[in-house]
């Protein structure tokens, strides 16, 4: 039989439905000594913003059950040095990048987005809508139906309109789907389901929050049952949207998992932390899963558990 | 090239021994044992197909042996602190773990001979001993100095004593040798053996002491340091330590990438849970 590997999410074809989830590759250097970047889907992204940032201070992470939080704070580089050094590197090895970015207020989003707008070689740009709004009192911006249009707008408005955008949204709401609904009317060309929930825990010998930003985003296989339900809701009311999923997926029945929820891709984070290999792996197994539930390709099995007969 | 030696492998544990309250462990790497540097180390995930730990382990090596072939070995001493690192102590003899290394940087080996001090903290002192022969190896005066809360958490196997001209043993409680910190004896020991290089592992208190003693005398202090690491390969971002580069500018570092080996002259000590005023990209 033919199997046929390659997926398309927002309306890009992909070689494999196997990406890096933002945050979890680094810059795509640490991880090319264990795998060639070409082998993977696509590399998202860190979450890139305007200035440098230092990220906020140590412990900025605490393994939990299944899991870990972590408070990076956004370290990174900025906008202009990214697109200066991390980009025309990944492109020189051959990577499909996806772009993760990230605002403080509306008008750093729709900076960015006319910053990315004149690069080549860019698959599709993730806009990272859980982080502070610092025009909100740090409210952030996926957790209001108000604040997300109005970022992803800001980028839609602004950016090349060849350039697919995924607006990744956050689990800490009452109901993803009406934040889905108003960032799909803002623009977003697919989903990025779901970003970390908040957590925190309590050292118990200082008493004090463990991390030094006290809270800290939940990820890993403690939190994929919410990933989950989360584009099962999604897919079951906006079909057509594309969904990248991400949350906890460790082998390949796990992305598997996802694909059958409605996820035409799916990103792999905190698993790269326990294993450099981790997508490796994963795709492989996801592969011959695939296969042995009689699929011919990819987007036969994308949302296949909604299926109503037998 | 970061991780320019990095790779993995599943390492059958051929020797697991209690040694006071650590364990030596030995695991067959095959080729990995000839990259190793002394200061590096490795990533260890812990817990089994099923484990909830999700993250990897970081262990300074202790020594390695390349053998040739597949018979390589990489030494480590291991403090059973937590569920991790209690797993990995209770495994037998001939089960396989999957290893990532050697990671990090290495201790700089000064190309004359020198007199150089090795300081340990605890189960810090293991990476001391692989250095102290390389530093013998070529013609350097080797004293070490280490240091433990209690006699029973002072690493000291034999034939590493062996390797080094003096040893010198502090315990917090007096239990074993003097009484009192390392930081305490470092100017005397210093003076009488007319240190011109120190090297250094254990808890990060321990190592800015050093690092303010060896700012006063001028002296080079080469350390590695200790952060909760989630990945030992670069990519969490969450050993980060703040390190002042060659032109003055304070960045938050990885300590798996720019270290464990740094110069000890480079970091900002003094600023817990905080980053310092100034780093680059601060908000």
């Amino acid at each position: 039989m033919n199997f046929d590997f390659t997926t398309t999410l927002v309306g890009t074809i992909f070689p494999n439905p196997i990406f890096t989830a933002s945050g979890c590759a680094g810059s795509g250097k640490e991880l090319i000594q264990f795998f060639p970047l070409t082998d993977l889907g696509a590399v998202v992204t860190k979450s890139i913003m305007l200035k440098p940032r230092s990220g906020r201070a140590t412990p900025r992470m605490a393994e939990t059950p299944s899991g870990m939080l972590n408070s990076i704070g956004l370290q990174g580089p900025g906008i202009a040095a990214f697109l200066q050094d991390d980009i025309p590197w990944l492109k020189s090895k051959g990577a499909r990048i996806v772009v993760s970015i990230a605002g403080e207020s509306v008008a750093d989003y729709a900076e960015l987005a006319r910053l990315i707008s004149g690069v080549s070689g860019i698959s599709a740009v993730e806009v990272n809508i859980s982080c502070p709004n610092v025009e909100s009192r740090g409210q952030v911006f996926s957790c209001n139906p108000v604040t997300a249009h109005a970022a992803i707008s800001a980028v839609k408005k602004n950016i090349d309109p060849s350039l697919p955008i995924i607006a990744k949204l956050s689990p800490d709401v009452t109901d993803i789907t009406e934040i889905a609904d108003v960032v799909i009317n803002a623009g977003a060309d697919g989903l990025a389901l779901i970003n970390t929930l908040l957590g925190m825990v309590i050292d118990t010998n200082s008493m004090k929050p463990k991390l030094a930003g006290k809270t800290g985003g939940l990820s890993g296989p403690a939190i994929r049952p919410v990933a989950v339900r989360a584009i099962y809701q999604v897919k079951a009311r906006f079909p057509q949207i594309s969904i990248l999923g991400m949350g906890g997926v460790t082998n390949g029945r796990e992305a598997f998992e996802m694909i059958l929820a409605g996820a035409s891709a799916v990103s792999v984070g905190t698993a790269n932390f326990g294993n450099p290999l981790a997508t490796m792996k994963i795709k492989a197994e996801l592969q011959e899963l695939l296969i042995e539930r009689g699929f011919a390709s990819v987007a036969a099995a994308v949302g296949y558990a909604h299926r109503e007969e037998d | 090239m970061i991780n320019k030696y990095a790779h993995a492998v599943d390492a059958e544990i051929i020797s697991n021994k209690r040694v006071g309250a650590y364990h030596h462990m030995v695991f067959e790497v095959g080729a990995m044992a000839g990259q190793v540097r002394p200061g590096n180390f490795v990533a260890i995930s812990v817990g089994g197909e099923t484990s909830a730990m999700v993250l990897r382990r970081a262990f300074a090596i202790h020594r390695s042996m390349d053998r040739g072939g597949s018979g390589g070995v990489v030494e480590l001493v291991v403090a059973p602190h937590g569920g991790g690192s209690k797993w990995l102590t209770s495994l037998e003899v001939h089960r396989k773990v999957n290893i990532v290394g050697p990671l990090g940087t290495a201790f700089g080996i000064p190309t004359e001979p020198v007199r150089a001090l090795l300081v340990g903290g605890g189960y810090g002192s293991a990476p001391l001993f692989g250095l102290a022969e390389v530093l013998k190896s070529r013609g350097s005066r080797v004293d070490m100095v280490l240091g433990a809360s209690t006699a029973g958490k002072i690493y000291a196997p034999l034939e590493g004593k062996r390797a080094v001209n003096s040893l010198t043993i502090t315990t917090d409680d007096g239990s074993a040798g003097l009484h009192g910190k390392v930081s305490d004896f470092l100017p005397d020991l210093i003076a009488a053996s007319g240190t011109e290089i120190i090297y250094s592992c254990g808890p990060m208190g321990m190592l800015a002491a050093i690092s303010k003693i060896a700012g006063e005398l001028d002296l080079v202090h080469q350390c590695a340091v200790e952060e909760a690491m989630a990945c030992g390969i670069g990519v969490c971002m969450t050993c980060v330590l703040p390190l002042r580069d060659s032109n003055g500018t304070i960045r938050m570092q990885r300590s798996c990438i720019e270290g464990p080996v740094v110069d000890g002259s480079r970091v900002i000590w003094d600023s817990p849970r905080a980053i310092p005023e100034g780093t680059w990209g601060a908000q």
